[in-house]
């Protein structure tokens, strides 16, 4: 809807100034759009591609061939201009979805999922491109379903499940509002654990659990709970193998928030349709 | 939106010369079609009621390339719903070009090949010893007739493709092609037909675009023939793109 593929049923938004129901034309002009499947014609090279895409934008036609091979270079893709992009990788698809979506200077850029299916490489290098873009003052409309890409590339984020935006703000405010961080620690010796478990039971902020060898602490005020706890434990005798001190993910945000799972995560049950954006 | 329209129809045009499988059919089937008719009938040219002509070949030129033409539309109805199936129609309708220039671009496209497959008829009947009794005229008058038919069932072709969505429910009209066909007299002339076919002949634009572009192949530049052809093809070509933006505007309706 809000790229104007899709008419509203009901209520109004705005796009760049615009209400995409009633300025359709408007907000296209302001957008760039860069879909799920990267809906590329794959007879088509590259350069033919991006420069047909400039000419639909309006672009002036001695201005098109330029402006199509510095947005070719920008997502590395000088070599492969020339060939079809039915031979082009995934990852050199979405980049060059990407340089069209780019063409006419959008004032918002919209990303459907655009890392899904992508080796590492290519998506740490589409990241770099999308963090590039915020910097030079485009708005990027994100939607993933990586915890992990939103954490990295959102400045606000929001999560929608079933339909409806269940959270929203900035990763560390959406964290921050499902608990503080835990120490997990590994100790020598397991028959330890419920003892030790009593000794740091008045250090954290929430009563220490034990699961396997594991012992998990809340740390009320962060970081700096750590040394009393690991002094509390060595004054007691108590060795420790291993310990990490774990923030709160973006998961926990998000079973917080919806209590399911991402869709292939580690539930067996299937859980309902949900977005990050 | 002239330049998207023409950008569009380029398009559409290398694609169609990258991909034979788009362009082969169209001629294959008419050339063999034509073959088998003008080796194997000949003598129907001796039946009564039969128009005078030179050889079965000048009166078959005009049924093969209307053949070719209908399944150039076809063809073009196809490459538009593949675009729809694979999301490329989306980024044409998410793009600030002109609503117009989409189906525009695809029609446009469909002229230019129309008048390459007259051609290749035309090339293909003089090597094998058609006459065209019209001179240059009358090859131009062909072209004419041939492109504006072809311009037509190109539209019609992306009008099925927008209602349908899909390629294989466009691919499902290939048989309706020969059908049509048939019951004009594009194979035979309507007096030699029997009925219900020979009333359907009279009400068939294809009788008209076939007889007009026939006439001057193998019986000279009269008028009347050629007027009629050029109404009807121009008559299919209106309808069929006022039909296909009516389609284009309810899909963006719907969706």
């Amino acid at each position: 809807m809000l790229v104007t593929l899709l008419r509203p049923t009901g209520g109004h938004a705005r796009v760049a100034g615009f209400d995409v129901a009633d300025q359709p034309a408007e907000v296209r002009r302001r957008i760039g759009v860069a879909l799920q499947d990267a809906a590329l014609d794959p007879l088509m090279t590259g350069s033919e591609l991006i420069e047909l895409q400039a000419t639909l934008h309006g672009i002036a036609p001695r201005k098109v061939r330029a402006r199509g091979a510095e947005l070719i270079e920008r997502v590395g893709l000088s070599q492969a201009a020339d060939r079809r992009v039915g031979t082009y990788s995934g990852g050199m698809r979405r980049r060059l979805d990407l340089a069209m979506a780019l063409i006419h200077e959008p004032e918002v850029l919209f990303l459907d999922e655009p890392t899904t299916g992508l080796d590492p490489t290519s998506r740490l290098t589409l990241w770099e491109e999308v963090r590039r873009l915020r910097d030079e003052g485009t708005t990027v409309f994100l939607t993933t379903q990586y915890l992990e890409e939103a954490d990295q590339l959102a400045d606000r984020l929001g999560i929608i499940a079933e339909g409806r935006i269940v959270a929203g703000g900035t990763p560390a405010q959406l964290k921050a509002e499902i608990g503080t961080p835990h120490l997990d620690l590994v100790l020598a010796d397991r028959s330890d654990l419920g003892a030790a478990r009593e000794v740091v039971a008045p250090l954290g902020d929430h009563r220490p659990t034990t699961e396997g060898c594991h012992l998990s602490i809340g740390l009320e005020h962060g970081a700096s709970d750590i040394a009393p706890i690991l002094r509390a434990l060595d004054d007691a005798g108590f060795a420790v193998a291993e310990l990490e001190l774990k923030q709160p993910t973006l998961d926990d945000v998000f079973l917080a928030k919806t209590g399911e799972h991402l869709e292939g995560a580690a539930e067996p049950e299937p859980a309902p349709e949900a977005e990050l954006v | 939106m002239r330049a998207s329209c023409v950008a569009l129809a380029r398009r559409a045009l290398r694609n169609a010369f990258r991909k034979p499988q788009f362009l082969a059919p169209l001629v294959l089937f008419p050339t063999l079609f034509l073959a088998v008719n003008v080796g194997g009938l000949e003598r129907t040219t001796s039946l009564e009621g039969f128009p005078e002509v030179d050889g079965f070949l000048d009166f078959q030129l005009a049924a093969a390339i209307t053949q070719s033409l209908l399944l150039g539309g076809v063809s073009a109805g196809i490459a538009a719903a593949l675009d729809i199936e694979g999301g490329f129609f989306d980024r044409l309708v998410a793009s600030p070009t002109p609503r117009l220039a989409i189906v525009l671009g695809r029609v446009l496209a469909a002229s230019v090949i129309a008048a390459l497959q007259v051609i290749y008829f035309l090339v293909l009947g003089a090597i094998f010893g058609a006459s065209i009794q019209g001179g240059v005229l009358g090859v131009l008058c062909v072209l004419a007739i041939g492109t504006v038919a072809g311009t037509g069932f190109g539209a019609l072709g992306v009008m099925i493709a927008l209602r349908a969505r899909n390629a294989s429910t466009v691919q499902g009209i290939f048989p309706l092609v020969f059908v049509v066909l048939f019951v004009s007299s594009a194979f035979f002339p309507a007096n030699l037909l029997s009925a219900p076919a020979d009333v359907i002949a009279v009400y068939n634009p294809l009788s008209y675009i076939a007889d007009g572009m026939r006439q001057p192949i193998a019986f000279g530049n009269e008028l009347a023939p050629l007027l009629e052809g050029l109404a009807a093809a121009a008559g299919v070509a209106l309808a069929a793109t006022g039909l296909s933006l009516l389609a284009l505007r309810g899909r963006l309706r719907r969706s």
